[in-house]
């Protein structure tokens, strides 16, 4: 998840809140929105997938400037 | 000697042409450089042109800045070589570090093609070497991610130490809310590195380069007065 700080204006939040009160639900107090990115990793044991997606997430996937990012790692069952 | 302007070319840029136009009209010489190359070919100043590099995919510039040529814009920038990016150019050198801040969607999510009035805040830049303080220009935004942002402390560094370019304004120079075309923070329409030598703006000096067009201000983007040039010695 990658997703505007808290901090920065997020217009297309604020459309997303407006539309949900239209649409009858006034206890939306606040919408932010952001970007899903699915990685599929191979090979990499799980202490080391960490330390490399954290790298992923600082070089590209994420722009410290304005956003921040939090992710999670699950294994594949089939594999 | 007349000026080598290099104009870098990535996929999905598209204002190359005319900002070798823009040059080729102030009597300097435009090269192209491409995307892949790894070397600046002996160019005075490095033009990063408008469009969307990569698809700007990500995020706007997020993918050029690892281009090989981005390399060598760095160490020309380093050595004192000016370094304009327009645009798409801006986000390339803000996403490469080499600009503070970012640029974001536009508040109004809309994409926002107009002219602005750009107020000269600075004239301590080879680029603005012809431009006066204060001065308004008339020269158009393209854009649907210029709302300028950075943090409180970097804001007011670049306040500070002068390295806000432009802000965008009305005619007789005021800073309102109607004149800023995206949302950006304090009006911000372009900024400069600490040395000077790098420049970024949102608005689209090579649009604005003959009376035809609606204005030939942006001219002056084109005609950096090298005698500010900053090299070190050696």
């Amino acid at each position: 998840m990658v997703s505007l700080k808290e901090v920065v204006n997020d217009p297309q939040g604020l459309v997303v809140q407006d539309a949900l009160h239209s649409l009858g639900y006034p206890e939306v107090e606040g919408a932010r929105v952001g970007k899903f990115i699915r990685l599929e990793l191979v090979g990499a044991d799980q202490e080391e997938a960490q330390a490399r997606v954290e790298e992923m997430c600082r070089r590209l996937l994420c722009n410290g400037v304005i956003e921040e990012y939090r992710f999670e790692l699950t294994s594949d069952p089939k594999a | 000697m007349s000026l080598r302007f290099g104009i870098a070319v990535f996929p999905g840029t598209w204002s190359d042409r005319d900002c070798a136009h823009a040059v080729e009209l102030t009597g300097a010489e435009a090269v192209s450089l491409w995307h892949a190359d790894a070397d600046v070919k002996g160019c005075d100043v490095v033009v990063l042109p408008g469009g969307f590099a990569y698809g700007d995919y990500l995020r706007t510039g997020a993918i050029a800045r690892f281009a090989p040529l981005m390399e060598a814009v760095r160490e020309h920038a380093r050595q004192g070589g000016l370094v304009l990016g327009i645009c798409n150019g801006f986000q390339i050198l803000c996403e490469a570090g080499m600009l503070p801040g970012a640029l974001l969607r536009n508040a109004s999510l809309q994409f926002r093609c107009q002219p602005c009035g750009l107020r000269v805040e600075t004239t301590s830049s080879p680029f603005l070497g012809c431009a006066q303080r204060g001065q308004v220009l008339r020269i158009p935004v393209s854009h649907g991610e210029g709302r300028f942002y950075a943090d409180e402390e970097t804001m007011a560094r670049l306040n500070g130490e002068g390295r806000v370019a432009f802000r965008y304004s009305d005619e007789s120079g005021q800073l309102t809310s109607a004149a800023n075309p995206n949302g950006s923070l304090e009006n911000v329409a372009g900024i400069l590195n600490e040395a000077g030598n790098v420049l970024g703006m949102m608005p689209h000096p090579e649009r604005a380069c003959e009376e035809l067009l609606g204005s030939d201000q942006g001219l002056l983007l084109f005609r950096p007065v090298i005698g500010q040039l900053a090299r070190p010695a050696g």
